[in-house]
C-alpha cells in the first residue's frame, strides 16, 4: 500500500544514504506514513504488544544467559545463583518465566482477534500462516526455555515431550534417542535445549519480520472487515496515531505484567520446578505450563498414544488450513451472528480444555476433554465451513468511512478528518 | 462496549460451569484417596503489597533452625546472606562469629592435604550428613535440603480459589505463601498420640520425619513466647526468607514501579485521546 505522505530528504547525509541504501525511505514508509484502518479498536494493539514482549524476552534472556550454566549438575545452582546474587537477578529471571506467559496470553489474545475478525481471509493468508509458524517456534522455545533450570517439572515435562516422538511408528524410538542425545533426557539434551532454546528466539525475529512485511503488503485488517478503498477517508497514518494507540496498549500490558514480576511471580509456575531434577522421583503430576494445558488435555483425552500426538499436533496444524475452511464471504465476525455465537463456545472450550489439562487424567476429566475436543475441531471442520453456506449475514458496510459514519453519526467530523488526515500532527 | 461486555457473559459461564462441572467430577476420584485438609492462611508480615520480614521473628525462627532442624536437614545458603539487608539483619560481626563455630573441611593446601579450618562469612552452612546415602541409613529417608523448601511445596487450592490467589485483594488475593502456610501446618499435624509419623497435612498422611518441635524446646531471650505455634510460624518466615531473600527489595522496587506505570499509562492515554480528537473513528 502507499503511504500517507511522502519522505523528502532535504538533509546532505540523508540525501547521500538514500542513494546507497533507502533504509530511512523505508522506514519512513512502514512505520510514520504507512495508512492504518481508521476502525481499529485495542485487539489490535496486540501486535504491538507482542513486538515489545518479543524484545523484553530477548534482552532479558541474553543477560540471563551471562549467568546461566546449562550443565545438568550446575544448572538449577546457576539459577539460585541468578536469583540471589547477581545483581537485580531476580527482576530478570521473573521477568523472563513471567514474560513467557504474558508472551502467550498476549499471542492467545491476538489469535482469537483474527479468527474473530476473519483476520486469515483473503488476501492475508500467507500473513496468517506465518503467524501459525510463529505460535509453532514460540512453544518450542517456550517448552525448551522452562527445561533450563532443571527442576523436577523441567526435568519430567522434557521426558514427557520427547517421549511423544516414540509413539512414531517404526523409527519413534530410534527419534526419541536422538533427540535425547542419549538414553534418556540428560546432560546432553539440556545442552541441546539450550542452544535450541537461544537459537529459536531469532528465527521468530526472522518470520516476525516476514510476518510485518505481510502485513504491510495487504494492509491491517479492521473491525468491519471492509478492504480500504480511498486511504484518505479511511485510513490514518501510522504515526502519530497507531503508534500513540499502541502505545496506550503496551503501558496498561506492562501493568499486568509487572504485577506479576514483582507481586505474584510463582503464581504461573509449579512449586514441583523449585526441586531439583530427581530421574529416580516422578512428580505427583506432571503438569506443563498452563499456555500447553488445552493441547495437553487433547493428547491424554485419546487412550491411543500415537493418535493422541496426531490430535494434539492437528490441534495446532488446523489453525493453518484456516483461511480455507472458512468458506464464508463476509470476512468480519461483527456482520455474522451464528458465527459469533459458535465463536464464544470456541472459545470457551479452548479455557475449558486449559482447565482440564490441570486436572489429573481421569474418570470424568477424561470425558470432559473428549466432549470439548469434538467441539474444539467442529468449530474447524464442521461449523466453518457450513457456516458460509447457510449463515444470514447482516449487511456490510460499503467502506471503512461509512462504517464509521454510522456508528459516530456526525458528518462533518469524518469530512474534516478526511480533509487532514495527510498531514501527521504531534 | 459490546464486546467486553461479552466477553464478561463468557467469563462468567467458563466460571459457573467449571464450578458446577468441577466438584461432580472431582468425585470419580478412587477410593481410599487419603485427602490431606487444605491448611489455614496465616498472617505473615511479609505477604501483601509493602510485606516485609520481621527481623526478631526472622531471628527466632534461625534459632529454631540451628537447634533444630539443622540436626537433619542441609539449609545451602552462605552465612553472609544472615548479615544482608532485607534479611535477619545479624551484624556483619555476629555473622563472622556465627561462622566460626563450624568447622569447615577445605583444601588442598600447598602440600596436597585437605584441612579443616574455622568458617568464614562466605561460606555455606556445612550440610549435616557428608552426602544423601549416608543421611538415608541414619535416618530412614533423605531429609530434602531446606533452602527452597518454602517454594517447593504447595497444597491444591483447587476452583475457585485459584483464580482470586492472583487477584489484587489484600486478605483474599495476592496469595504467594502457600509454601509457609504448609509448613506451619504440618508442623501442627502431628495429632495421633500413638504414631509420630502420622501428619494430618502432609499428602498421604505418612510422614518421615517425626514430630520435631515440642511446647518449651527452644529458649527465646526475646520475651515471644516458647509454644509450638510460635516456633512453627517463627521457623516458617525463616524458611520463606531463606527461599527468597530478596522479597523486601522486589515488593519495594514493585511499588514504585507500579506507581510509575498507571502515571504513564494515564499520561499516554490523553495523549492518545488528543491526537485522535479530531479524528472520527
Amino acid at each position: 500500500m502507499h503511504g500517507l505522505s511522502t519522505f523528502e530528504p532535504k538533509n546532505g547525509f540523508v540525501k547521500w544514504l538514500e542513494a546507497r541504501l533507502p533504509i530511512l525511505s523505508f522506514a519512513h514508509g512502514s512505520f510514520v506514513a504507512f495508512p492504518t484502518p481508521k476502525n481499529l479498536n485495542y485487539w489490535w494493539t496486540f501486535g504491538g504488544i507482542l513486538s515489545f514482549m518479543l524484545i523484553a524476552q530477548i534482552v532479558t534472556g541474553v543477560v540471563l544467559t551471562m549467568h546461566y550454566t546449562p550443565e545438568s549438575t550446575l544448572a538449577f545452582g546457576s539459577v539460585e545463583k541468578i536469583m540471589r546474587d547477581v545483581n537485580w537477578g531476580w527482576m530478570l529471571r521473573y521477568a523472563h518465566s513471567n514474560g513467557a506467559s504474558m508472551f502467550f496470553f498476549a499471542v492467545y489474545i491476538h489469535m482469537f482477534r483474527g479468527i474473530y475478525y476473519g483476520s486469515y481471509k483473503s488476501p492475508r493468508e500467507v500473513l496468517w500462516i506465518l503467524g501459525v509458524i510463529i505460535f509453532l517456534l514460540m512453544m518450542a522455545t517456550g517448552f525448551m526455555g522452562y527445561v533450563l533450570p532443571w527442576g523436577q517439572m523441567s526435568f519430567w515435562g522434557a521426558t514427557v515431550i520427547t517421549n511423544l516422538f516414540s509413539a512414531i511408528p517404526l523409527v519413534g524410538d530410534d527419534i526419541t534417542v536422538w533427540l535425547w542425545g542419549g538414553f534418556s533426557v540428560d546432560n546432553p539434551t539440556l545442552n541441546r535445549f539450550f542452544a535450541l532454546h537461544y537459537l529459536l528466539p531469532f528465527m521468530i525475529v526472522a518470520v516476525v519480520a516476514l510476518h510485518v512485511w505481510a502485513l504491510h503488503v495487504c494492509g491491517q485488517n479492521n473491525p468491519d472487515g471492509v478492504e480500504v478503498q480511498d486511504i484518505h477517508k479511511d485510513c490514518v497514518p501510522f504515526t502519530p496515531h497507531a503508534t500513540m494507540k499502541d502505545s496506550v496498549g503496551i503501558a496498561f500490558f506492562l501493568i499486568l505484567y509487572c504485577w506479576f514480576i514483582f507481586y505474584i511471580p510463582n503464581y504461573l509456575g509449579d512449586a514441583d520446578n523449585y526441586i531439583p531434577a530427581n530421574p529416580m522421583k516422578t512428580p505427583a503430576h506432571i503438569v506443563p505450563e498452563w499456555y500447553f494445558l488445552p493441547y495437553y488435555a487433547i493428547l491424554r483425552s485419546i487412550p491411543n498414544k500415537l493418535a493422541g500426538v496426531i490430535a494434539m499436533f492437528a490441534a495446532i496444524a488446523i489453525l493453518a488450513f484456516l483461511p480455507w475452511l472458512d468458506t464464508s464471504k463476509v470476512r468480519s465476525g461483527k456482520y455474522r451472528p451464528i458465527f459469533r455465537i459458535f465463536f464464544w463456545i470456541f472459545v470457551a472450550s479452548g479455557i475449558g480444555l486449559g482447565y482440564l489439562g490441570a486436572m489429573p487424567p481421569e474418570g470424568g476429566y477424561v470425558l470432559a476433554a473428549r466432549i470439548l475436543g469434538v467441539v474444539y475441531f467442529g468449530f474447524f471442520v464442521v461449523v466453518l465451513p457450513l457456516l458460509g453456506l447457510f449463515e444470514k449475514t447482516t449487511p456490510v458496510p460499503a467502506s471503512i468511512a461509512d462504517a464509521v459514519l454510522a456508528r459516530t453519526g456526525s458528518a462533518s467530523s469524518v469530512a474534516a478528518s478526511a480533509a487532514s488526515a495527510p498531514q501527521t500532527k504531534g | 462496549m459490546a464486546f467486553t461486555r461479552k466477553i464478561g457473559f463468557v467469563a462468567a459461564a467458563v466460571f459457573a460451569a467449571v464450578a458446577i462441572a468441577s466438584p461432580v467430577l472431582r468425585a470419580e476420584e478412587p477410593p481410599g484417596f487419603a485427602e490431606a485438609p487444605s491448611p489455614e492462611r496465616q498472617n505473615w508480615s511479609f505477604s501483601g503489597f509493602f510485606g516485609t520480614f520481621d527481623k526478631p521473628q526472622l531471628q527466632r525462627g534461625f534459632k529454631v533452625y540451628k537447634e533444630v532442624c539443622s540436626n537433619c536437614h542441609e539449609l545451602r545458603i552462605p552465612f553472609r546472606t544472615l548479615g544482608q539487608p532485607g534479611g535477619p539483619g545479624f551484624s556483619e560481626d555476629q555473622v563472622k562469629a556465627l561462622a566460626a563455630t563450624y568447622t569447615i573441611h577445605d583444601g588442598p593446601n600447598l602440600a596436597g592435604d585437605m584441612f579443616d579450618r574455622p568458617g568464614r562469612a562466605s561460606d555455606y552452612f556445612p550440610p549435616p550428613f557428608p552426602n544423601p546415602e549416608a543421611a538415608a541409613a541414619a535416618l530412614g529417608a533423605v531429609p530434602p535440603e531446606m533452602s527452597l523448601i518454602a517454594k517447593s511445596i504447595k497444597f491444591e487450592r483447587g476452583f475457585p480459589n485459584f483464580v482470586f490467589d492472583a487477584l489484587p485483594i489484600p486478605g483474599l488475593g495476592i496469595y504467594q505463601e502457600v509454601g509457609p502456610d504448609l509448613i506451619y501446618a504440618i508442623l501442627h499435624g502431628y495429632t495421633k498420640e500413638d504414631d509420630p509419623n502420622w501428619n494430618l497435612y502432609f499428602p498421604g498422611h505418612k510422614i518421615a520425619m517425626a514430630k520435631p518441635l515440642a511446647d518449651g524446646q527452644v529458649d527465646y531471650t526475646d520475651g515471644a513466647p516458647t509454644t509450638l505455634s510460635q516456633y512453627s510460624k517463627d521457623v516458617a518466615a525463616f524458611l520463606a526468607w531463606a527461599a527468597e531473600p530478596t522479597l523486601e527489595v522486589r515488593k519495594r522496587v514493585g511499588l514504585r514501579v507500579m506507581l510509575f506505570l498507571f502515571l504513564l499509562a494515564g499520561l499516554v492515554y490523553f495523549a492518545k485521546k488528543r491526537v485522535w480528537s479530531d479524528v472520527a473513528h
